[in-house]
Formats: C-alpha cells, sequence, structure tokens
C-alpha cells in the first residue's frame, strides 16, 4: 500500500514529514499556543494589589491579555508574516509572491494569490457561522419554556453574546472577505490586490480572532451580549477579556481590509474602466470599504481602553472615579452604526449586480444606485445616538439624530428605486441567486421600515431593547447579508471553484429558509410590542405560545442550512458538475474567463470599454486587448 | 383593462390595497398597538405606533405590489433561450418624483416625531429634560409641581425612593392615578433600564446619573415593570409589578410605608439624585 503511494508521488517531492516543516498553520498553531503560554507566565508574575485574580480560572487579566496578544504574535509569526519585514531588515531580497502556486498546501498558510484567501475566507467564516448559527439553535431552546429549563442564566447569556458577537465579528466580513477579495481584482481588471500580504494577514487576523471568542467558554463566558456596555464590561469576569480581544482583532482585520480594498480599486483598475463603468458589487464593497477604514480605529480605541480599566485600573468607565459609561455608549456605538451599514452595503451591491443579470436589462439609474450607496455610507456617521434614546444622554440632540436617521431611508430607497426600475420590462429569469435577491427585497423592505419606528423617538420608548429591535435588526442583517450572502454563494462559487451547485436543493433552501426566516422573526415583532425584552432567560408566561411557534421556526431554519451545507458538499465532492465559464450569461468581466480561474487571471489585462450591464445592447465589456505590457 | 396598461394596473392594485389596508390598520390593528393608554405617555406611543403604521402600509404596498405583478408579468416565458429585454438605463422624471416624494415623507415623519416628542414622551430624558410635559394645575389653577419617585437599579432589584415623604425607600412601586410623576432613575453598579411597559416609560438607570422620564398615569391597576438593559446573571429576573392607585389610597400606603420603614430609615444615606460607592481601588 505505501509503496504504491511512493511511487505515486511526482519524483523529487519530499516526504510528508518534511513537507509539514516551514511557514504554515501547524508551525502557526504551535507558535500561537507556545506564545500563550509566554504571555501568561509574564502575566503571572506581575503583581501589584490593584489587579483583579480570578481564582476559578487561576487567571488574572493581565495574564490573559498578554497570553492572546503574544499568542497571535507567535500564531502570525508562524504562519510566515514576519518573513517579509525581516529579511528586508537585513537587506536580503524577499520574496514578493508567497504559495501562488497550484496545490492544496496554499490554503493552509500565509498565501498572496487574492483567489486563494477569498476562498479560505470563504471556508473560515462558513465554519464560525455555522457555530453562531447553532448558538442561536441553542437560545431558542432555552426560550421555549417561560423559566428557566436549558441552561443556567449565566450560560445563557454567554450564548447570547457568543451568537451575537460572532456574527457581528465574523460576518462584517462575510461578504468582503470572500467575495470581494476573490472578484474585486477580477471586475477591474487587476492580477492581485493591492497588498496582497496585508489580505492575507486580515483572514488570518479574524481566523485567531475567532478561535480567541471561542476560548471565553473556558474563563466563565461573558455576560454582556455583542455590545459590552460598561461597567457590566469591567465588572465582568475573566470570559470577558476575550470578547475584548477578539473585537480588537476583528478591528484590525476589517480596518485593514477595508484600506486595502480602496487602495486596489483607486490604483489599479483596468485601462478604461473610468468610475461610472465600475460594476455596483465594487461601488458596494467601496462604499463599504470606507466605513470599515474609518469606524473600525474607533471601536479599536474604544476596547483598548476597556482593556486598560480591566488591567491597569485606569478608570475611563467607571463613574465613581470620574469615568462615565457613556463614554463607552457613544464610542461604540459611533464604530456601531458605521458596522450594521458594513454588513448591509454590500448587500446592496450584490443585488444590483445581480437583477440586471436575470432581468437581462441594463441596471437602471446606475448614478442613483451610486448616489445611493455613498449617501448611506455617508449617513451613516451622523446617527449613532438613535441607539442610546432612552439613556439619559442630553435630550435636545434627539430631534437631530431622529432626523438624521430617518434620512437614511431616502438613499436606501434609491436602491429599491433602481432594483424595480431593472426589472421593468425584463425578461426575468428564476435562478437560485435571483430568488435570494428577492428575498431580500422583501426583508430588507420590512427591516427597513421597521427601523422608522426605532428612529422615532416616542415610538422607540416601546421598542427600544425590546425584542422589536431585535426583529429589526435580524430582518436586516440576516435577511439583507445573509441572504446576499447567500445569493453570492450560489452565483459565483461556479467561477470560484469550477463547480456547478445543485440548483434543486439551492431552491429547496431558499423557500425553506425564506419562509422559515419570516415565520422566526415576523413574530418577534408582535413579542417585542407584547413587552418582552432581549436577552432575557424568563418571560411571562402568557407569550410562550409565540415563543414556541418562533423556537419551532428557527429550528426549521437551522435546518435550511443544513440543506445547504448538504448541497454544498454534494455538489462540490460527489455530483463535480463542471461549470461553464459563463453559466449565468452575464457581461460582467469575471465571466469572460476561464472556470477555474487561473491563478494570474489575465493573460493580457483587458481595456474596458463599457459598463457591464449592456444586456439588448450591442456591446461588449472588453474590447481589444492592451497593448501594453500587463506589468504587475 | 388593456387600455390601463402595465402601469396602470399596478397603480390600481396598489390604490386598492392600500386603501384596504389603511383602513384595517386604522380600524382593526390601532387599538391594540403598545403601549395602550394607561398613561398620557403610553397613549402618545400608541398615536405614533399607529401613525408610523399607517405610513408603512402604502409603502408595503407599493413594493409587494409592484414587484408582485412585475415578476408574473415580465417572466421569461422561453427560458431555453438567452434572449435580452429592452436597453432601458433610467427614467430622469420617475427617479425625480421619488426622491421628492421619499424626501417628503422622511420631512414629514421626523417634523412629526419631533412635535410627539414636545410633551416628554415617556423616555429617560437626563439630568436636564429638554422636553417637559406641561405642568399639572389644580382647580383653583394652581400649578401643582409633579410628584418625584426615585428608581434605583442595583443587581438584580429596582427599588423606590419617595424624597416628598421623608425619602424613604421600599421595594414597591405605587403611583397616585392622574398625578403628573417626575421619575429620577439612577443605578448603584451597572447600567440597567426602568422599563413599565403599560405606562410607557423607559429610562437606562446609569451609576452617577440622574435620568429623568415624566409620565402620568389614567388608569388604576397593576403594571409590569422590567429592567430592559442587561445587566449581568440574572437579568432575566429582574422584573416586578407596580400599582397605580387613588389619591387616598397613595396616601394611605404611603403613611403605611413610613411607619414601617422609619427603623431602617437612619441607615439610609441622605436623599440624592445620585449615588457613589467611594473609589476603591482604582489609580485614575
Amino acid at each position: 500500500m505505501s509503496a504504491t503511494q511512493t511511487e505515486a508521488q511526482p519524483a523529487g517531492r519530499p516526504p510528508l514529514w518534511r513537507r509539514l516543516v516551514g511557514f504554515n498553520l501547524l508551525t502557526a498553531v504551535l507558535l500561537g499556543i507556545g506564545g500563550y503560554y509566554l504571555g501568561w507566565f509574564a502575566g503571572h508574575h506581575i503583581h501589584a494589589a490593584s489587579l483583579g485574580f480570578f481564582a476559578d480560572t487561576d487567571q488574572n487579566d493581565v495574564s490573559l491579555f498578554l497570553g492572546y496578544v503574544l499568542g497571535v504574535v507567535g500564531f502570525l509569526v508562524g504562519l510566515g508574516f514576519a518573513n517579509y519585514p525581516l529579511s528586508r531588515l537585513l537587506g536580503k531580497p524577499a520574496s514578493l509572491r508567497e504559495k501562488e502556486t497550484e496545490g492544496v498546501g496554499r490554503y493552509f498558510g500565509l498565501c498572496t494569490d487574492h483567489k486563494v484567501v477569498g476562498m479560505q475566507y470563504f471556508v473560515g467564516i462558513g465554519i464560525f457561522f455555522f457555530f453562531a448559527g447553532l448558538n442561536a439553535m441553542l437560545i431558542r431552546f432555552e426560550l421555549l419554556r417561560p423559566e428557566p429549563n436549558v441552561w443556567p442564566a449565566g450560560n445563557y447569556l454567554t450564548l447570547v453574546g457568543l451568537h451575537g458577537t460572532m456574527m457581528r465579528g465574523m460576518m462584517t466580513s462575510g461578504i468582503l472577505g470572500p467575495f470581494a477579495n476573490y472578484l474585486v481584482p477580477l471586475m477591474i481588471g487587476a492580477r492581485r490586490m493591492a497588498f496582497p500580504r496585508i489580505e492575507s494577514l486580515t483572514f488570518w487576523l479574524l481566523m485567531a480572532a475567532g478561535v480567541i471568542l471561542t476560548t471565553t467558554i473556558f474563563f466563565g463566558g461573558f455576560p454582556t451580549g455583542w455590545t459590552g456596555y460598561q461597567p457590566l464590561n469591567d465588572q465582568a469576569q475573566a470570559g470577558m477579556d476575550s470578547y475584548i480581544v477578539f473585537f480588537a482583532l476583528v478591528g484590525l482585520s476589517m480596518m485593514l481590509l477595508g484600506l486595502n480594498m480602496l487602495a486596489t480599486v483607486i490604483t489599479l483598475r483596468a485601462p478604461g474602466l473610468t468610475w461610472t463603468r465600475l460594476p455596483m458589487f465594487v461601488w458596494g464593497v467601496i462604499s463599504t470599504a470606507v466605513l470599515m477604514l474609518l469606524a473600525a480605529p474607533v471601536l479599536i480605541g474604544v476596547l483598548s481602553m476597556a482593556a486598560l480599566d480591566r488591567t491597569a485600573q485606569t478608570s475611563y468607565f467607571v463613574a465613581s472615579a470620574g469615568g462615565s459609561s457613556y463614554l463607552f455608549q457613544n464610542l461604540f456605538w459611533v464604530f456601531g452604526h458605521p458596522e450594521v451599514y458594513i454588513l448591509a452595503l454590500p448587500g446592496f451591491g450584490i443585488v444590483l449586480e445581480l437583477l440586471p443579470v436575470f432581468a437581462r436589462k441594463p441596471l437602471w439609474g446606475y448614478r442613483l444606485a451610486v448616489a445611493g450607496f455613498l449617501g448611506v455610507s455617508l449617513l451613516s456617521w451622523t446617527v449613532w445616538q438613535h441607539h442610546i434614546f432612552v439613556s439619559g444622554i442630553n435630550s435636545d440632540l434627539r430631534p437631530f439624530y431622529m432626523l438624521s436617521t430617518e434620512l437614511i431611508s431616502i438613499p436606501t430607497g434609491f436602491t429599491f428605486l433602481c432594483a424595480m426600475g431593472t426589472l421593468w420590462r425584463g425578461r426575468i429569469r428564476f435562478t437560485v441567486p435571483m430568488l435570494f435577491c428577492l428575498g431580500w427585497v422583501f426583508n430588507f423592505l420590512f427591516g427597513g421600515l421597521s427601523g422608522i419606528f426605532l428612529s422615532d423617538v416616542p415610538s422607540d420608548v416601546t421598542s427600544h431593547g425590546s425584542f422589536f429591535s431585535m426583529a429589526h435588526f435580524h430582518y436586516t442583517i440576516m435577511g439583507g447579508l445573509i441572504f446576499t450572502f447567500f445569493a453570492a454563494i450560489y452565483y459565483w462559487l461556479p467561477k470560484m471553484t469550477g463547480l456547478m451547485l445543485n440548483e434543486l436543493l439551492g431552491k429547496v433552501h431558499f423557500w425553506m429558509m425564506f419562509v422559515a426566516f419570516n415565520s422566526t422573526f415576523a413574530p418577534l415583532f408582535a413579542l417585542g410590542f407584547m413587552g418582552m425584552p432581549r436577552r432575557v432567560v424568563t418571560y411571562p408566561s402568557n407569550l410562550q405560545a409565540l415563543n414556541v411557534w418562533v423556537s419551532a421556526s428557527a429550528f426549521v431554519l437551522g435546518l435550511s442550512m443544513l440543506v445547504f451545507l448538504v448541497n454544498l458538499v454534494y455538489s462540490m465532492l460527489f455530483a463535480r458538475v463542471p461549470a461553464p465559464a459563463n453559466p449565468w450569461g452575464s457581461k460582467s468581466l469575471e465571466f469572460q474567463l476561464p472556470s477555474p480561474v487561473p491563478v494570474h487571471n489575465f493573460d493580457r489585462i483587458p481595456v474596458i470599454t463599457g459598463d457591464p450591464y449592456g444586456y439588448g445592447e450591442d456591446t461588449t465589456v472588453i474590447g481589444a486587448p492592451a497593448l501594453v505590457p500587463a506589468g504587475e | 383593462m388593456t387600455r390601463l396598461g402595465d402601469f396602470g394596473r399596478i397603480a390600481v392594485i396598489w390604490l386598492v390595497t392600500s386603501t384596504v389596508g389603511m383602513v384595517l390598520v386604522a380600524t382593526v390593528l390601532a387599538p391594540h398597538l403598545p403601549p395602550g393608554g394607561a398613561s398620557t405617555e403610553a397613549s402618545g406611543q400608541r398615536f405614533d405606533n399607529e401613525v408610523l403604521t399607517l405610513v408603512s402600509v402604502p409603502i408595503v404596498a407599493m413594493i409587494v405590489v409592484y414587484f408582485g405583478y412585475v415578476l408574473i408579468a415580465f417572466r421569461e416565458r422561453e427560458p431555453s433561450v438567452l434572449a435580452d429585454g429592452p436597453p432601458i438605463r433610467g427614467h430622469m422624471r420617475t427617479q425625480t418624483i421619488w426622491i421628492v416624494v421619499t424626501t417628503l415623507t422622511v420631512l414629514f415623519l421626523a417634523a412629526f416625531g419631533t412635535y410627539e416628542l414636545l410633551g416628554g414622551s415617556g423616555g429617560g430624558q437626563g439630568p436636564n429634560p429638554a422636553f417637559v410635559p406641561a405642568a399639572q394645575t389644580t382647580a383653583a389653577g394652581v400649578k401643582r409641581e409633579p410628584l418625584q419617585v426615585q428608581v434605583i437599579g442595583q443587581q438584580w432589584q429596582f427599588t423606590f425612593r419617595y424624597p416628598s415623604f421623608g425619602g424613604f425607600e421600599t421595594a414597591q412601586l405605587v403611583l397616585p392615578v392622574d398625578r403628573q410623576i417626575e421619575l429620577h432613575v439612577t443605578s448603584l453598579d451597572v447600567i440597567h433600564s426602568f422599563w413599565a411597559y403599560k405606562l410607557g416609560v423607559k429610562a437606562d438607570a446609569n451609576p452617577g446619573v440622574d435620568n429623568i422620564a415624566y409620565v402620568t398615569p389614567k388608569h388604576l391597576g397593576s403594571f409590569d415593570l422590567r429592567c430592559a438593559e442587561l445587566c449581568g446573571l440574572f437579568h432575566g429576573y429582574m422584573f416586578d409589578t407596580g400599582r397605580v392607585v387613588s389619591g387616598a389610597d397613595f396616601a394611605k400606603w404611603v403613611a403605611g410605608q413610613r411607619a414601617f420603614m422609619q427603623p431602617v430609615l437612619k441607615y439610609l444615606p441622605p436623599f440624592e439624585h445620585s449615588y457613589l460607592p467611594e473609589p476603591t481601588i482604582r489609580g485614575g
């Protein structure tokens, strides 16, 4: 058996153990664990009377923070992120490309091929998405009965926090990570991202962050939910530290991702790709990337202050020593509201990108759509205090925040109008990606309209902090982001993998998910209106019937995700139907390339002669190949 | 019907559905909208919820009718042939009308919300409320100061102090009917949120902060109060029941509580708008 295997290997290939030595995931994990214990050890040797020490976990906050930070450093060194700067420092020529080859090994390390990073994101984020979704199922188990029945109160809060934090943190890059990294260079006619190493760094930072957040269960979990409000944050046990490190790392990853996207789109567009010919998906990415780049530093800053409060005993947020709990709320939502548009805007881009393809018509109102994206991006900075309308913050600015919040529905409406115009007199084809886009229209309609109830101050007094607001943001984020996330998967995965996904299973997935989603979250509006607050382990018994209905629907929603998983495994591993280069008849640039896309994308950098929406027109997106040599 | 065209048909269906929808909302749904009419503030919020639902109906109807119609009328009838639709890239007049209509709607909603907010709206407004409801007057026309009640959130229980009656502290919330109440919400530890659902009051309790909310109960009876901001382990258990009673019953209850609490009153800190523990181990 082993003899035949050895013979089957190409000549000159080193044995397996030799291939495992080097800068790869295995080394990274080992160095990460080493780094953690180094930090832990150092942290235990810092003594101060004021340091909180958690006897039940044998930790103090300093040792945990140091452990996490040094663990991440070790992890990144193990992946090879230090090689390039070190060799430049030592004056040695450094490799400009890492692992830009064929083969499976490139997926388990630092790879500068944007297509590999896209696939890494897809799988990595997918794992955490399913884990966070599972937490939601466990939450719904608890809420089957009005009195506590499955989880102790503390575990329940940790589940709520893990679900929210992981979804918010990991799915922030849910579309920009897999799809923008993979597709933006293809859509703008480039061979790479502007900063390929940073691109890989954003992914591995996110994975390290995800693991760190999961370790909270070893340190008692955290009680604050995804918002991490002070001073509960300061009071909480050691599990809180992993929340802080997680979100700060996510912020770092997000900021670098946004920076990289902006630099790529600004500098690496192919000749002829003017701003008015840019695909809508790229516009969605740009408007998101601006928010990521500018909002994430605020998050990192506020979490650093929280970390100092927990370790160095500063008192940014401790009222009894001169701090303020409002400082955290304000800074958190200065990040937090742009954050929700970071989640929503890529979805807008996907919807407007896909509708022309399946309506077989040009995008209706291109400039209006772009104005809509940029308008949402800009306005999202002016609205954050609507999250704290009843907090007791100075009340005379309330009409302003009410106005600015409601103004956002104007640019959001542009997206709806352009979608409506695009379908008008089209020849609409109900493919799976199209169904998910239409699902977005329906869900986001209710998500957006329920937002008006929360922006209206008197109405918000009823709905704030209740299941109504929870239903609202699930309609916008799950109904908006996750539906378009699946639209993107069904639409672009054939291009990314060269294999088609099964259409029947895809349709079953859509209808199950669409019906179960609405059946889960629509009753939550009613529950909120009936007075059920968020994040409670008990509730009044007259609300049980609706809660049981919601839980049952949520389990079906969970099952629909399994249908997708079955489809993915079946189509990728068993059916293996090869995808044509252009399965949807799209005029977009990425579909003019073979499936799967070759390592260097374009043999010659194309010259762009029009926008990718010339359906019914006698135009093509690519003109004559450029005569200039296609340089890096 | 043929003379109507696609657009005309959509318009007719939309007019019919939104009229029916708005009538149904105004007659059937509106009386059940939260938080009901147990206080002046609750009625105001219910009215806001009603107006917003009414405004939403034609919007929902428009999108749903439009997409429903278009998806049926313009579906591809021969999917085997990849044929393109007409290359329409926009329509300036439609865009202008859309922008004007959405802007007007939004400005109306913001103006309406601001107008409704002027009366106080039951939300916590911090130590210096900008939107104070009109003061009550007695039969003789004398201005009546609102009754102050302090709500103190702590893990995981609300307690209440009545400064006008010697500042006793009790775990029961009893309010007189038809009397303007000035709630002073504060916390001893983390952030809580005092939510009296039926009375239409929600105000966060922050340590070191006096968060003022106004409410005028209109009906006798009990009401639920809950913590609406995640405050740690037993957040889910932080609920209680309050009562709205007549003025005479309130006076009787106050007298009883004062007598009952008198022996422990001297152990309480003097009444203040917020209470802070001593700075303990902090450097800053």
